[in-house]
């Protein structure tokens, strides 16, 4: 195998259902509900998917979601400014995440 | 194209040929000059070409829908308004009382010469197909040249004043999108209700419906397509987004596109190829043969692939 990844990879998504069927119909169909236009339109929904796909460095996710997001005619700017959210949420998780050294900083001072 | 790199080539899917239903819209395509040269253009129109329909096939055209009750006159072009013999011609598909519709750039209409097709389009109340790409600037100005974004902005206004777009007026404004790069249009509703809410809030205009249309791999798109190292990438996307429940809507069941030259295809596409229709069916106006022509067995390639996947809302 050469690469880990490998973009063709993207089209076999189809087939997870692999050796469990049942288990990957009703993944597609949570998927497709979960996707649909609802509350949140189809489109927000895309912008939500492509920052998750950014954050959870995705290669296919990223290739899937930047194709759709063209597709429904979103901008670069709204693009980029999704991703920034996302960036912004894990930068904000990671320095959450000082408190539990800071209060163990502050439980072993003298 | 390169049809080897295709597989399941578009006539292996489909299985059984495809027949035409009888000839509803009668497109006329007009030539390939235009102001523009816009990059997914697969006619590849510019100013500079000299292909132009001549009087007698004008002609030719009137006399077989005199003839015949074909319900739909589709013009195209080029922009058709740069034909100099266009204003007889509207004139004369306009007394024949059927449904007609003007696929135009737009922005032809802001050229003091050609502005006074405003007024006439509204006065035979001629439904006008625009080609809008996308609502965001950047994109739109890309694919069809600096300063096109507001300049089409300024036409649909133009539009709108006269009626157009605007409810209860009868006066039916279309607009077309298609991909301003390597990827497929999303679903028509989804884009049509995010066009409708850009260009009320941001501009203030109406327009009745959104048409999407997925680019064809060929002409200047596909040239594109291979310079960027896109195409086999693209196809494969138009492969597995074909969809057979699409191919009862195909527009070339309904429609018959005569070329400038007075041949005639299935589609505006195949023209573009030099795939006359086949199978039996004449393939010039001149000999047109409504009984043939009506039950034509279509000409298809592996480029229909973009016309299923566009679930035949073109028009």
């Amino acid at each position: 195998m050469a690469d880990y990844y490998e973009q063709k990879d993207l089209a076999d998504f189809a087939h997870i259902g692999e050796y469990a069927p049942e288990l990957g119909k009703k993944y597609f169909d949570y998927y497709g509900e979960a996707m649909k236009d609802g509350a949140l339109s189809a489109r927000e929904k895309a912008l939500i998917a492509l920052a998750v796909a950014t954050t959870q460095h995705c290669p296919y996710c990223i290739d899937a979601y930047t194709n759709h997001c063209l597709s429904l005619g979103v901008s670069q700017e709204e693009m980029m400014e999704a991703v920034h959210v996302g960036s912004a949420m894990v930068a904000g998780i990671v320095l959450a995440h000082s408190t539990q050294m800071r209060k163990i900083i502050k439980n072993k001072e003298m | 194209m390169d049809e080897l790199r295709i597989h399941p080539s578009f006539e292996q899917k489909v299985a059984v040929p495809f027949t035409a239903e009888g000839v509803e819209i009668f497109q006329i395509n007009l030539g390939y000059r235009c102001n523009l040269e816009c990059r997914h253009c697969h006619v590849e129109a510019g100013p500079k070409r000299p292909e132009l329909m001549s009087r007698p096939v004008m002609e030719m055209c009137l006399q077989v829908l005199q003839r015949h009750p074909i319900p739909t006159i589709d013009i195209t072009g080029g922009t058709p308004e740069m034909h100099p013999d266009f204003p007889w011609f509207l004139e004369e598909c306009a007394a024949l009382g059927r449904r007609m519709l003007v696929r135009t750039n737009g922005v032809i209409l802001l050229e003091s010469e050609y502005a006074a097709f405003l007024d006439l389009y509204a006065r035979h109340r001629v439904e006008v197909v625009v080609s809008f790409p996308h609502v965001d600037l950047k994109m739109t100005n890309r694919q069809r040249g600096e300063g096109v974004y507001s300049r089409l902005i300024e036409a649909v206004r133009m539009l709108n004043e006269r009626g157009y777009g605007q409810p209860d007026s009868g006066l039916v404004l279309n607009l077309v999108h298609n991909p301003s790069g390597a990827y497929l249009p999303g679903l028509q509703n989804n884009l049509e209700n995010h066009y409708r809410q850009a260009l009320k809030e941001k501009h203030g205009l109406v327009f009745n419906q959104l048409f999407c249309i997925t680019n064809m791999p060929i002409g200047r798109y596909l040239t594109y397509l291979q310079r960027t190292d896109n195409y086999e990438d693209y196809m494969m996307a138009l492969v597995n987004a074909f969809n057979p429940a699409t191919l009862e809507s195909v527009m070339c069941k309904s429609t018959l596109s005569v070329g400038w030259d007075g041949k005639l295809y299935d589609c505006d596409f195949n023209q573009m190829l030099g795939m006359t229709v086949n199978h039996g069916a004449p393939e010039h106006i001149m000999m047109f043969d409504l009984a043939k022509l009506g039950t034509r067995r279509v000409v298809t390639g592996n480029h229909c692939y973009a016309g299923s996947s566009c679930r035949g809302e073109i028009a």
